[in-house]
């Protein structure tokens, strides 16, 4: 079994181009949380074409799903054992991976955090990533300002990734909720919320399909839904999908996290009011450039001033903008939009 | 027969039967002792396997209407039944597959093949959606077909062919698609045919797609050929004793091959329902719903050994896991509490088949 997966790995690390060049500076490894997702194949562009570019041989790897520590732990095992540089990581259990990114750190390996941080954070040398709580915070705060004086009677559905708690999840879900001016109560975990103008949480699974069912799940307990927070635009494409079926197409507005290219075409379309856009390519290449200071001159990037990790940024994209929130529009949006 | 060879005394040919004298001279019959009321109850469950999810299903329907808010509206109702048409479909073809005392984890990883075969073609490369949507299903039938040649013609065991099926039918969703979904309005624009089963309409109260509605036609036609045609008995022959149905001049392979190719084609068609459903085509999508399906057929009373079990009883599984899952969401219980609920399901539905294979006499 384990063998077969390396395999597989293996097989996948050659799909993806890693062509070794004759004066290669070292290996440089990426590990992302799957090879399904367009955030991670964009991710995986910027990574092999910076490391090309400074002439390292590039390998990546991949979960089956998300969520899958296991295939994580085995490919930096075979990256330790092939003698990398450096590893880029986003981990999909930021507290399960962390022994195993210890070993490749004993072994002299640069581990950097991207997308994820590590669960210590300081557990990886560095972290590059979407600061996904500003991220919640911006739509929260766009949607509270569409609202304007009705914002009492708002009635909130919030479409999670899953019940798991995942870091990514809680800070979306939350930043979203302190933007619109709800009292989170412990900004560590979702549902423990207790304002009346909440109707409801429902798992996703960040696609389509499960963003029709939990929104229509949560319409069944209160037809009244007029904002939707959703965790990634798929999600709000399925929440769309649900509302338009129920007659309510025009009742409600959604509020999601991404960037992803269909998603901000759905902005452009009215389906989506707003979503914050994050950077993956900026991400990875900005990791691979990282690796290659550490390598050739022993300097380690600082962490953006007030967080523990490298901010890449994140940009609202609206058609609708509103004062004092800086946003693109989603024409603007088209163009820097990935996958 | 102790008495007969102790006998003392003379024996002629005809006095043979004197022997008998004194024992028993009744002849063999089986054993009728009065049941207990649970052998009873265990015999009637044996003889009728969907009596038990449909009581299960009526109670849940009753508890969780008097409990929760909303619950028993006829919108409600439809909308349960709305959200498991796919999973229903996918049940159908799980349902043929496990009466062989077979199993296919591949049903999901099909029908989002299926699906993505259908939107690329008719969305992304602009080929009319007529033409588009019959390649979608005869690739799920050629995906079938693969599943149904490696079990019979290699013999391998179904839990490992479709194991490895799962897999790679799976890649070649990333391969097509890229991981990119492809949104509901662009179908809209280019290929319409493909969302013909989102429509929706209204009948007192109740909101019913024409994808659901397609779901109970399938459930029927598919009763109907197992209880009423050849195909239909030798499936549940084969699945009972492979043996026995090959000496009984069945050609098994042909009928495992017909069982495979049939439930592809079945996901690919789930698949063209699940567009309608969804609205966009979502490669990240059903990513466990091959694992739901084997739920629904187990809830339902088919016994994962084969030959017994109805298909009916795999809809009223469905439609069990739906009803629990909005009956305790609308009653405000935590989603982890939903997936509890619907583990305890699954043992206790295989825990029931057990009891019943042991039934007596």
């Amino acid at each position: 079994m384990l063998r077969s997966t390396l395999l597989a790995a293996s097989a996948l690390a050659l799909l993806s181009g890693a062509v070794p060049s004759a004066q290669a500076e070292g290996i440089i490894g990426l590990v992302t949380k799957t090879d399904t997702n367009p955030f991670f194949v964009k991710m995986r562009e910027g990574a092999a074409a910076a490391a090309s570019e400074l002439g390292y041989e590039f390998r990546s790897f991949a979960g089956r799903y998300d969520g899958d520590n296991e295939t994580q732990v085995e490919a930096i095992e075979s990256l330790i054992a092939a003698g990398a540089k450096g590893i880029l990581l986003t981990p999909s259990d930021s507290a399960g991976i962390v022994p195993t990114v210890q070993k490749a750190r004993d072994a002299g390996i640069l581990v950097l955090a991207l997308d994820t941080p590590l669960d210590p954070p300081d557990a990886a040398d560095a972290t590059f990533a979407t600061d996904n709580y500003r991220a919640g915070l911006l739509v929260g705060e766009w949607a509270a300002a569409q609202m304007g004086d009705d914002i009492d009677d708002a009635k909130i559905a919030l479409l999670d990734l899953s019940e798991a708690e995942i870091t990514v999840d809680v800070a979306r879900n939350q930043g979203f909720l302190t933007g619109f001016g709800v009292d989170v109560k412990d900004p560590n975990r979702m549902r423990d919320e207790d304002d009346p103008r909440i109707v409801g949480n429902d798992i996703t699974q960040g696609a389509e399909a499960g963003g029709r069912q939990a929104m229509e799940n949560l319409l069944m307990r209160d037809q009244g839904i007029n904002v939707v927070y959703t965790i990634n635009e798929p999600a709000a494409a399925g929440a769309y999908e649900a509302l338009r079926s129920f007659g309510f197409a025009d009742q409600a507005m959604i509020v999601s996290i991404d960037g992803g290219c269909p998603g901000v075409q759905n902005v452009a379309e009215g389906i989506i009011g707003a979503t914050s856009m994050q950077f993956p390519l900026l991400m990875a290449s900005l990791g691979v450039e990282a690796i290659h200071e550490y390598v050739t001159k022993g300097d380690l990037p600082e962490p953006t001033p007030g967080l523990d990790f490298f901010d890449t940024g994140v940009e609202l994209v609206t058609d609708q903008p509103v004062d004092g929130l800086e946003s693109i529009s989603s024409a603007e949006g088209l163009e820097k939009c990935w996958g | 027969m102790t008495e007969a060879t102790g006998a003392p005394g003379r024996r002629s040919m005809q006095d043979f039967e004197a022997a008998l004298t004194g024992s028993a001279t009744e002849v063999a019959t089986f054993d009728e002792p009065r049941r207990s009321l649970l052998q009873q109850v265990q015999h009637f469950l044996h003889s009728h396997p969907t009596a038990v999810p449909v009581i299960v299903l009526l109670v849940s329907v009753l508890i969780f209407g008097s409990i929760a808010n909303n619950f028993f509206t006829p919108f409600n109702l439809t909308l349960i039944v709305q959200q498991v048409t796919i999973i229903g479909i996918l049940g159908i073809a799980m349902t043929l597959i496990i009466l062989t005392a077979g199993i296919d984890l591949s049903v999901a990883a099909i029908m989002v093949l299926s699906t993505v075969v259908m939107g690329g073609l008719g969305v992304n490369l602009g080929i009319p959606s007529v033409i588009a949507v019959p390649i979608g299903l005869l690739c799920g039938i050629a995906c079938g077909a693969v599943n149904g040649g490696l079990v019979t013609l290699f013999r391998l065991p179904p839990f490992i062919v479709t194991l490895g099926t799962w897999k790679i039918f799976f890649a070649l969703v990333l391969w097509l698609s890229g991981g990119q979904s492809i949104r509901s309005q662009d179908i809209d624009i280019h290929a319409p045919l493909l969302k013909v089963f989102g429509g929706t309409f209204n009948l007192m109260g109740a909101q019913f797609t024409t994808g659901s509605v397609m779901m109970l036609i399938l459930f029927i036609v598919f009763w109907y050929v197992l209880n009423w045609t050849a195909w239909g008995r030798h499936v549940y022959a084969v699945g009972d004793d492979r043996e026995a149905a090959a000496l009984s001049g069945i050609n098994t392979n042909r009928v495992l091959m017909s069982v495979y190719a049939v439930a592809g084609g079945l996901c690919a068609f789930a698949g063209w329902v699940a567009i309608g459903r969804v609205g966009s085509v979502s490669p990240q999508s059903f990513f466990e719903g091959n694992l739901d399906a084997i739920t629904a057929v187990v809830i339902g009373g088919t016994s994962l050994f084969g030959g017994r079990g109805s298909i009916i009883g795999t809809l009223v599984g469905a439609l069990i896991v739906g009803v629990f899952r909005s009956g305790l969401n609308l009653s405000g219980v935590d989603v982890l509490w939903q997936q509890f609920a619907v583990g305890a399901l699954i043992i206790i539905a295989v825990a029931i088949d057990q009891w019943l294979r042991k039934v007596s006499g």
